[in-house]
């Protein structure tokens, strides 16, 4: 297991650092260089080579990684020209409010899909069981930002339930205390979260209903309530925390049409703005943060996994 | 034993099986009423985009704002939108593009990744490691910031859009394919393949690829899905293939400016007919694996 663990980090590591060389990499195959990315496309040429010269871009391509790569590691993300302000900055003021927007939806997702899951393994192949086995075809196959229009349109427009706009506001406080301008944006979020994970869950209960432990139990006089939430939630929520974990960039994904659609001031819609402008240093220093952000949720998912499963050996 | 002999030649020839294998898993996938459905909306959409047109005969190209914002009646079945073009006219042309992209980079990124994690998971050690940590890397660089990336460091054109996301969907056919030519390379028949002087190369594109199809194929048809909704997100954002080149999603992202006059025909027919594409060939993928495992339980 320590072994095992051992193994899993450094490989990790690795991918971290390759990463950030695909990253580098990409911002060297831009049509000019880097300096083109930062000064903009109506820069001399007399400008890009002082620009060049000033930065060590004109130095050999593994020392710029180098002192680029160390950078990276003291935060140093770059500098976005367009908005006049560090990379970094920008990055640490909105991942807050994304991060919140991917838990307040994931959990909404985990609260209504596990019990979903368990009454469609419950009642397999009956009227209900189809019934959401279809609803959660559409909802996964559905393009986000085409969910998040239905809602608008329903909850927002024809009824006025809701606004149609995600809060707005520099800290996450403000964002928290406006409520109801939240519940669109989870829900467009979450729904599509819930179809994989119902049937995830589905499947895994159903799998866990014929082993051989269950019918132990059942013959041991335990009750269908019993079993289920004692013996098979139990075995059932081991891939579904897996799951989790390696369903970031999805989530991260989400989040950012999500935000696009509802202005919600997260992440995702920094990352999205600042591509219509190419904004190149805010899209390399995003992309790297989100890159970081799965290889660690991947390595969660497999460590999760082997402390929850005794059964795993390695 | 006559299974044995059946499986190693991936099903074509009928041997000494009263059936050919290629039969019962055509029999399997007909027997699966969501295949059919899912079979016969990809089949509607294919006519309806590329025949469709041939019939309903609209211009894509010039604009007529004496004509726009029509609701659905009269000349025009799905309405107008914002500068006289036809709805109808409209969704088909834009599926076109859809369905192109969709096809060609699940078909680039499978044959692709195929060949990759054939080579890894034969080779093993050495190769093997730096191959998948390779896929590992592109693997946490998340779709749709990677392809928003490119679009923007590239002038998006059709066939850029194909590349880019079939740069991304490379990996997950890799991956597969290393894990099911780990088991295979270790198969009688393969060694017995080496033993009679057959190269690498040749183990790896006439005996391991071939009965690695199943899983291959399975995963290109959701790998389709996966582009068309990756293809329409990109286009919602603006970032798609220019205008006035129409695709499903950059037609849904213009309705989106008309949300509060109701101008419903501008939003709904784009939107559903992405979500019925992206079913059909989910209900195909899901068909599809649970014929293929008629040929699993077979082994």
């Amino acid at each position: 297991m320590t072994g095992y663990l051992i193994r899993r980090v450094l490989q990790a590591v690795i991918v971290v650092v390759l990463v950030c060389v695909v990253t580098f990499l990409l911002l060297h195959m831009l049509p000019g260089g880097p300096a083109r990315a930062i000064l903009g496309p109506r820069a001399t040429p007399l400008q890009i080579q002082v620009f060049n010269h000033q930065n060590g871009y004109d130095q050999p391509l593994y020392e710029q990684f180098w002192r680029w790569f160390t950078g990276v590691l003291h935060g140093d993300l770059g500098y976005s020209y367009n908005l006049n302000e560090n990379v970094g900055a920008l990055i640490a003021q909105r991942l807050p409010k994304t991060i919140t927007l991917m838990a307040l939806s994931t959990a909404v997702a985990l609260i209504v899909a596990v019990p979903l899951g368990i009454y469609q393994a419950m009642r397999r192949n009956t009227f209900g069981d189809y019934t959401f086995t279809g609803l959660s075809f559409v909802f996964y196959a559905a393009p986000s930002f085409f969910l998040g229009l239905i809602l608008v349109q329903v909850f927002a427009i024809d009824l006025h339930w809701l606004p149609p706009e995600a809060p707005q506001g520099d800290s996450l406080g403000t964002i928290l205390t406006n409520g109801a301008g939240l519940v669109l944006p989870i829900a467009t979020l979450a729904l599509i979260t819930i179809a994989s994970f119902s049937r995830y869950m589905r499947s895994s209960v159903l799998d866990n209903l014929s082993q051989d432990y269950v019918r132990t139990a059942r013959a041991g006089g335990a009750g269908q309530a019993r079993i289920i939430v004692v013996h098979i939630l139990r075995n059932a929520l081991i891939p579904l925390a897996a799951l989790l974990g390696l369903s970031l960039p999805q989530l991260f994904g989400g989040a950012l049409i999500t935000e696009s659609v509802f202005n919600y001031p997260g992440m995702g819609l920094l990352f999205w703005r600042q591509a219509t402008v190419r904004d190149f240093p805010v899209l390399l220093g995003v992309t790297l943060v989100v890159a970081v952000a799965t290889v660690l949720g991947s390595l969660l998912a497999d460590i999760t996994y082997a402390a929850l499963d005794p059964r795993v050996k390695y | 034993m006559s299974e044995l002999a059946d499986s190693s030649t991936s099903g074509t020839t009928s041997g000494t099986a009263p059936r050919p294998m290629w039969r019962m898993t055509l029999e399997v996938f007909a027997e699966n009423r969501l295949a059919l459905i899912g079979a016969g909306l990809v089949v509607f959409f294919a006519l309806f985009c590329f025949v469709g047109p041939l019939f309903y005969h609209t211009d894509q190209v010039g604009t007529d704002l004496s004509q726009a914002y029509l609701p659905p009646g009269g000349g025009h079945p799905l309405g107008t939108d914002e500068v006289g073009y036809d709805e109808l006219g409209r969704l088909m042309v834009g599926g076109q593009s859809s369905l192109e992209i969709g096809l060609a980079s699940a078909i680039i990124a499978t044959l692709f990744g195929t060949l990759w994690g054939a080579v890894s998971g034969y080779f093993g050690g050495i190769v093997d490691a730096v191959m998948m940590r390779a896929v590992d890397t592109f693997l946490a660089l998340p779709s749709l910031f990677l392809i928003l990336l490119l679009a923007v460091m590239f002038t998006p054109n059709t066939l850029l859009l194909i590349v880019v996301v079939a740069i991304t969907a490379w990996l997950a056919p890799a991956r597969l394919v290393r894990g099911e030519t780990l088991s295979l390379r270790t198969r009688e028949y393969v060694q017995a393949a080496r033993m009679m002087g057959g190269g690498s190369g040749r183990a790896v594109l006439r005996h391991i690829a071939p009965n690695a199809i199943g899983t291959i194929v399975v995963n290109a048809t959701f790998q389709v899905a996966d582009a068309i909704l990756l293809i329409a997100a990109l286009s919602y954002l603006g970032l798609g293939v220019p205008p006035p080149h129409a695709d499903w999603g950059n037609m849904l992202s213009n309705g989106t400016d008309y949300t509060q006059n109701g101008y419903w025909w501008m939003i709904l027919p784009p939107g559903i007919a992405i979500v019925l594409i992206v079913v059909a060939f989910n209900f195909l993928g899901d068909a599809l694996r649970d014929a293929f495992e008629v040929r699993l339980r077979r082994r």
